[in-house]
């Protein structure tokens, strides 16, 4: 676009979004950016969504980024505005959404001056973005929004901030449209190297104990990606572990799957980690909380790694093969490689491998002991386990969203998801009150969708105030209080390896949570026992509206299997109900182990 | 067929010198610096200037010292920062060259003030200050050359010391972007 016609900077701003193809933006008013504010009022085709909070207006646009693969788009004022956007920024680059974060800033003339409602937002949001902008010249504005979106999706996702001072906003310039060259600097690898791919299918094709280890670069290459892992699993007749952020990658009911691996992965996953000879690690950064203890993760395997970012591979577990690029054209590569290979595999060996995983799977390690009277107290995972089950039988399509802690944990393990993109969770942050937010954001992109919150009683008071939100938008948002009234994991960690002093872990002075809902306009439910839980369940799920659902579960319950943070994954722990032949020894905590978390 | 690599992993250290070439921004040195704090790298020395004014572009040359795996990761995250065009690893990638640039000012009389003079005279340094009772030395050269020449004129009345830090280029016909 060459045109010398010319727009305010506010103008500008919306004129990109909606080049960017942007229909919806999640913010918070202020000051700096009532400009921007008054531009939206005149026109319809961003539709803004008014959060209660500025944190979770980024959680909401990571809930929608991560349920349609688009950019989230947030737009907040200066000083308390952005700070407030900094745990959902560093959520965002740690679990890899794109975003883009427009914040507003004091006028040029008034930077450093100590202005009000000044903070260096650029400088705070540095390590917390993978890029950001401080825009001086209205001229400029255009080029550096439509960079922002191409840095934010482009190679590993992640958020952008463009800081935006108000004199930019208001004065006027020419508006620079999308960009018909690459990007000066900034062209990140896509395509695999053949010979890297080669390499790759030698080592699988010769392998006896293989698996396919996939994560949340599979989720975030596009539901192609998980098509083909799908078909390259099936091909090679390999097992496949997901990571938590990977779920949904895989099919979950397929046989092929063991579930997930780490630190409460399944007994079947983690033990063929340690235990594989082989090993496809596709899209997943070999986190601490998968590896357990580094010098004994699986010891006897060859690694290949592929990933779109260079500095995942061999930053944790040094790896024998590294292929650099994209999950869907990795995968397509490794597909065709894989067929025009004449070298067959030994499926000999791969048949004594499975015998090998279904022995470990025959150990069931998520059994726990519901108690079938109508008057006991409800098992935290039969309560998902159900949530399931009755979420099944109405044929919607479901989002699940969580907070972080015990329940999260269980979603992981109990939910079987069959799709990508409908697994929403802080992984790498760990952000309780993400969940609450995050749904909104699922549910503005899936107005149909069944979305679900499955929270704890803590966690969902990190974000309460977005229950406002869900009355305002009539999102029909149901939120499933697993209530232990413990910081569960916190308690969990505190019994296993504090003592049992459960200092500050136990939920006081909690609101009565139907009462709550129903002030913010929403319906209040409560299960006290077995006998109240499917039908709070289906009461949940048939009311077309917001819902937080009150789940009283057991107090004290653990969850299992457990690998204790510098173990290794064959020094699992697994829960009460598990046979151990006696003599097999419950691992302790080491000193090294301690220090971590 | 490769054998798999050992999960005992090397902790021999080694020294690099890295180039990168980044676009000439304000923040860039800050990214750059903000990426060594916060992952905890080393910084041996760090020296920085605009190279071509055309293409707005600037180069770092940054010392740095780690494990093989560590140099590996600070050449793969300063490579995916947006504003960096290239990173080269100017100690792996064949021979180089390294040169810093020193003031080395020196205050004495009388014998060692002669002294002072006859060393730097041995050393190839320049006098670009002096006055009856003292000298400001202008220097290049390798680190180890400079090191030397800063220890022998501290007993001769060394007053202070300012150096860029080193910046390095490759031998041969070859560029950075080639
Ligand atoms: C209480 C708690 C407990 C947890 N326990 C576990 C556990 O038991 N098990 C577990 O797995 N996790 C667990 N986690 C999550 C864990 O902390 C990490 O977030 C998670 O393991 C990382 O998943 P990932 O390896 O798939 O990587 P992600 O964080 O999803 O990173 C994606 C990787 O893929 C790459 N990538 C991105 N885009 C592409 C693309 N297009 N193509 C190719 N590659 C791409 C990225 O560069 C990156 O390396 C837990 C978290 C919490 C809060
Ligand atoms: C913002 C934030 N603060 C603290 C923590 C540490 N933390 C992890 S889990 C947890 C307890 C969560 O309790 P709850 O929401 O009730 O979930 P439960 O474990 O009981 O299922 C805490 C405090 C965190 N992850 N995030
Ligand atoms: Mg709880």
């Amino acid at each position: 676009m060459t045109s010398t016609e010319t727009l305010s900077g506010a103008e500008i701003v919306l004129r990109a979004l909606k080049d960017q193809g942007v229909d919806v933006i999640f913010g918070y008013p202020g000051g700096a950016v009532l400009p921007i504010y008054d531009a939206l009022f005149q026109q319809n085709a961003i539709r803004h969504i008014l959060v209660r909070h500025e944190q979770a207006a980024v959680h909401a646009a990571e809930g929608y980024a991560r349920s349609t693969g688009k950019v989230g788009v947030v737009l907040v004022t200066s000083g308390p505005g952005a700070t407030n956007t900094v745990t959902g920024l560093v959520d965002a680059l740690m679990d890899s959404i794109p975003v883009v974060c427009l914040t507003g800033q004091v006028p040029t003339h008034l930077i450093g001056n100590d202005a009000f409602q000044e903070a260096d937002t650029t400088g705070i949001t540095r390590p917390a973005t993978k890029h950001n902008y401080l825009v001086k010249d209205v001229n400029a504005l255009g080029r550096i929004l439509h960079e922002a979106f191409y840095v934010a999706r482009s190679g590993r996702p992640g958020p952008v901030v463009v800081d935006l001072p108000k004199d930019v906003l208001i004065s006027r310039g020419v508006y620079q449209g999308m960009p018909a060259t690459p990007h000066r600097s900034y062209r990140p690898v896509v395509d695999p190297d053949p010979h890297a791919i080669a390499q790759a299918v030698r080592i699988l094709k010769s392998a006896k104990r293989p698996i396919v280890y996939a994560g949340g670069g599979v989720i975030n290459s596009g539901p192609e990606a998980s098509r083909l892992l799908t078909e390259f699993v099936h091909l090679t007749g390999f097992p496949c572990t997901n990571t938590l952020m990977g779920l949904g990658a895989f099919p979950g009911s397929d046989p092929q799957f063991l579930g997930m691996l780490g630190m409460h992965g399944t007994y079947e996953a983690n033990l063929a980690m340690h235990g594989c000879d082989a090993m496809l690690n596709i899209g997943a950064r070999f986190d601490d909380r998968v590896t357990g203890r580094l010098r004994d993760f699986s010891p006897h395997s060859l690694k290949i790694h592929a990933d779109i970012d260079p500095s995942s591979i061999n930053k944790n577990v040094r790896v024998d093969c590294a292929i650099v690029g994209d999950a869907t054209r990795v995968l397509a590569a490794l597909i065709a490689a894989w067929k025009a290979d004449p070298t067959k595999p030994d499926t000999g060996a791969l048949a004594a491998w499975w015998k090998q995983i279904d022995l470990w799977r025959s150990r069931d390690c998520l059994r726990y002991r519901q108690d079938a009277s109508p008057k006991a107290v409800i098992k935290p995972q039969h309560a998902i386990k159900r949530l399931y089950e009755i979420a099944r039988e109405t044929g919607r399509d479901v989002f699940i969203t969580t907070e972080v802690g015990q329940h999260q944990m269980w979603a992981a393990q109990f939910w079987k998801f069959e799709r990508p993109n409908r697994w929403l969770t802080s992984g790498g942050l760990g952000t309780m009150g993400y969940g609450l937010p995050a749904a909104i954001g699922a549910q503005i992109a899936h107005p149909e969708a069944l979305v679900i919150d499955i929270a704890g009683e803590a966690s969902i008071l990190m974000n309460i105030q977005e229950m406002s939100t869900l009355a305002q938008y009539r999102l029909p948002v149901k939120v499933f209080i697993l209530n232990n009234e413990y910081m569960g994991m916190v308690r969990q960690w505190q019994e296993l390896l504090h003592g049992g002093r459960y200092s500050e872990s136990y939920s006081a002075a909690l609101p009565d949570f139907v009462k709550l809902a129903e002030s913010f306009h929403a319906v209040g439910l409560r299960a006290k026992s077995l006998g109240d839980l499917d039908g709070v369940i289906r009461e949940m799920l048939a009311v077309d509206r917001a819902v937080i659902a009150d789940i009283c579960v057991d107090k004290h319950e653990n969850c299992f299997p457990m690998i204790p943070s510098g173990a290794a994954h064959n020094e699992m722990i697994l829960g009460p109900e598990d046979e151990a032949p006696s003599g097999a020894a419950q691992p302790g905590v080491t000193e090294e182990g301690m220090v971590l978390v | 067929m490769l054998k798999a690599l050992s999960p005992a992993q090397d902790t021999s250290t080694r020294q690099a010198v890295i180039a990168v070439l980044v676009e000439n921004e304000a923040g860039v040195l800050a990214r750059v610096i903000g990426l060594f704090s916060g992952r905890g790298y080393n910084i041996d020395s760090l020296t920085v200037a605009p190279v071509d004014d055309e293409k707005q572009l600037s180069r770092i040359t940054i010392v740095t010292s780690g494990t093989a795996m560590v140099i590996e990761q600070i050449k793969a995250q300063l490579d995916r920062l947006v504003p960096v065009h290239k990173v080269a690893d100017l100690t792996m990638e064949g021979p180089h060259i390294a040169r810093e640039l020193a003031l080395i000012k020196v205050a004495g009389t009388g014998e060692k003030r002669v002294e002072a003079l006859r060393i730097a005279d041995a050393f190839r340094a320049r006098v670009v200050d002096a006055t009856t009772e003292s000298f400001v030395f202008e220097m290049t050269g390798a680190t180890d050359k400079l090191d030397a020449f800063v220890a022998l004129m501290r007993p001769l009345g060394l007053v202070e010391v300012s150096r860029t830090g080193i910046v390095a280029i490759a031998r041969g016909p070859k560029g950075i972007d080639g």
